[in-house]
């Protein structure tokens, strides 16, 4: 649906989008992840024709985004960042003029956009001057915009962004919903978001495309890495011996603490197990408790969570100067989740 | 052609729903009425030409304040962004703009079609040069709005753009004062330059083609530059 070739833009000498590629499938809900200023709207507004790119290209449903720009914009709905409306317009007023601009024949144009403000849950409002209105109508104002000539792909760019909790859920509901009929790229930093909606991730940083994946893979991929952390009684060194004999425990850091225990002061240990790729070692580690009679007070695994990715993954540059890794090998033994990850990109530079 | 007449539609809505069309039309009326009694007093003669002949300066003021917000608002506002990336051309675009003001101007023009009447009522006019009057009002209101219109294209603030464009309009018009009783080769071309020769000859019944030609290839070339710099806006 979307075809991106080594898209680039600069403005003045200032690279706001560095040799991006990357395909959208048809029906597919596509997350576009970054912090602010990575040049997520500035890919957007090339693939809507607003802004023509440097150099590379971009096709948008067959049509190349700039040659083509006309037969391009008939088939996107597009939702610009901070949702620029006609303040002076009343709410169908608005939709009625934009489905006349986008061309919907005169017979479907009140159905279309009934369904448009029926899907947006904007009918109550459809009266109103949009200038009136609360950040969170405007928002669903301009999601019933984008969707009212019935476009096959929808962009739309940090769609919850000033919301409250409440909207949020509703808009992303919304789009999930709006998912199961049109192509949707979406941008956002709010990372469960895309966890919730998204098909696929692309997160870019500073121009560059980082990683393209499912929200599961780049979050299993890491989860090698995860740890553990146990509460135990018993012998610290003949514990710390007997966890790093189970296969995929990669590293154990134990140190003495106490905690207050049926009433009196008892001295615990308090375990950190580095474990392997892909392996849950939880049931070994009981095992191995159970079997050698030693206390296990508590296990909890830290789960890597996207919001770890992005944050390695954005600020990634540092580390991998500081760190480097030769490439293939798998997550280092020392220095847990930031080798994992740098490990990461490198496999998916590769 | 129907995606600018859209654009024309919503420019309306727009003007009706805000202040500027009414306070536009106000001002005009005042100002054009209060000139209309003053000349028809003083010169008792059942004609339109002097109190016309003033409405020029008029006219250069009030198109200015028409067009000002026309492009300057929408790259403000960011609503450029939603109309550029429907699927219309720039062309479209700045013509469904031009026609919005040219139409409120004609509006504007509109109830001095009273005063006619009353000449009428009044005494005999000459309908001829009241007629050819009209026609070089409406190609002079083209004009002017498609200069406000560029105006409205250059900035992204509209008072600037109105300032812009009402300095325009009112130097165009003294352009041929400004040179006359002066010479050298410079001078025909000031006087064919600036708005008020042009104007004239409407007034006394004259429909000359020189004059017409005028008015609309500034009218064409202000719409061209407006396009270009509309276009150019993205590569910038």
């Amino acid at each position: 649906m979307i075809q991106v070739d080594h898209l680039s833009k600069r403005f003045g000498d200032k690279t706001a989008v560095d040799d991006i590629s990357f395909r959208v499938h048809e029906g597919e809900i596509l997350g576009f992840l970054g912090p602010n200023g990575a040049g997520k709207s500035t890919t957007m507004r090339i693939l809507t024709g607003f802004l023509p790119a440097t150099s590379g290209t971009a096709r948008v449903a067959g049509y190349d985004v700039f040659s083509d720009s006309l037969n391009v914009r008939k088939q996107i709905g597009y939702l610009p960042e901070n949702v620029p409306l006609y303040l002076d317009m009343r709410v169908n007023e608005y939709l009625t003029f934009r489905a006349q601009l986008k061309g919907v024949p005169k017979k479907d144009r009140r159905a279309r956009i009934q369904e448009a403000l029926e899907k947006c849950g904007v009918v109550e409002v459809q009266n109103q001057i949009v200038g009136t209105l609360s950040k969170g109508y405007r928002q669903r104002v301009g999601l019933a915009d984008t969707m009212v000539h019935d476009p096959k792909i929808l962009i739309l760019d940090e769609p919850t962004i000033g919301l409250d909790p409440n909207q949020i859920r509703q808009v992303r509901a919304l789009i999930k919903e709006l998912g199961k009929k049109h192509t949707i790229l979406l941008s956002t930093h709010i990372l469960p978001e895309v966890e919730m909606i998204c098909g696929r991730v692309i997160i870019i940083d500073r121009g560059k495309l980082v990683a393209i994946d499912t929200p599961g893979n780049l979050t299993s991929k890491l989860r090698g890495g995860a740890t553990i952390h146990l509460e135990a009684k018993g012998p610290l060194g003949r514990i710390k011996a007997g966890l790093e004999g189970i296969p995929g425990v990669l590293k154990v850091k134990g140190e003495d603490e106490s905690v207050a225990l049926s009433g009196a002061r008892t001295k615990t240990h308090h375990f950190v197990l580095e474990t392997d790729k892909g392996r849950d070692v939880r049931e070994e580690v009981f095992n191995a408790f159970v079997e050698n009679k030693w206390v296990l007070l508590g296990m909890k695994k830290e789960a890597v969570t996207l919001e770890e990715v992005f944050h390695q993954i954005t600020t990634r540059e540092a580390e991998e100067t500081a760190e480097p890794l030769p490439p293939g090998e798998g997550p280092a033994p020392k220095g847990g989740i930031k080798e994992t990850v740098s490990g990461l990109i490198k496999k998916i530079k590769a | 052609m129907t995606n600018s007449i859209t654009i024309f539609k919503r420019e309306m809505i727009s003007y009706f729903y805000s202040p500027i069309a009414y306070i536009v039309i106000a001002v005009f009326l005042l100002s054009s009425g209060y000139f209309f009694a003053r000349i028809l007093a003083l010169s008792q003669q059942a004609t339109l030409m002097y109190s016309l002949a003033n409405t020029q300066v008029i006219l250069s003021i009030l198109a200015p304040v028409i067009t000002m917000r026309l492009l300057s608002e929408e790259v403000k506002s960011g609503t450029i962004e939603m109309l550029m990336t429907a699927p219309v051309t720039d062309f479209e675009v700045v013509f469904g703009k031009f026609l919005a003001a040219l139409c409120l101007y004609l509006v504007m023009l509109a109830p001095t079609l009273l005063y006619v009447v009353f000449l009428g009522w009044v005494g005999d006019p000459d309908m001829g040069p009241i007629i050819s009057s009209y026609i070089g009002l409406a190609l002079m209101g083209a004009m002017f709005v498609s200069i406000g219109l560029l105006m409205s294209a250059l900035t992204r603030n509209q008072i600037v753009a109105g300032v812009l464009g009402i300095v325009t309009l009112v130097i165009l018009f003294y352009l041929g004062f400004a040179v006359s009783g002066t010479e050298g080769w410079y001078v025909p071309v000031l006087q064919y330059v600036g708005t008020y020769d042009h104007w004239e000859p409407f007034t006394k019944g004259l429909v000359d083609t020189k004059d017409v030609i005028y008015y609309v290839s500034i009218t064409v070339l202000c719409l061209f530059i407006t396009i270009r710099t509309l276009e150019s806006s993205k590569w910038r």
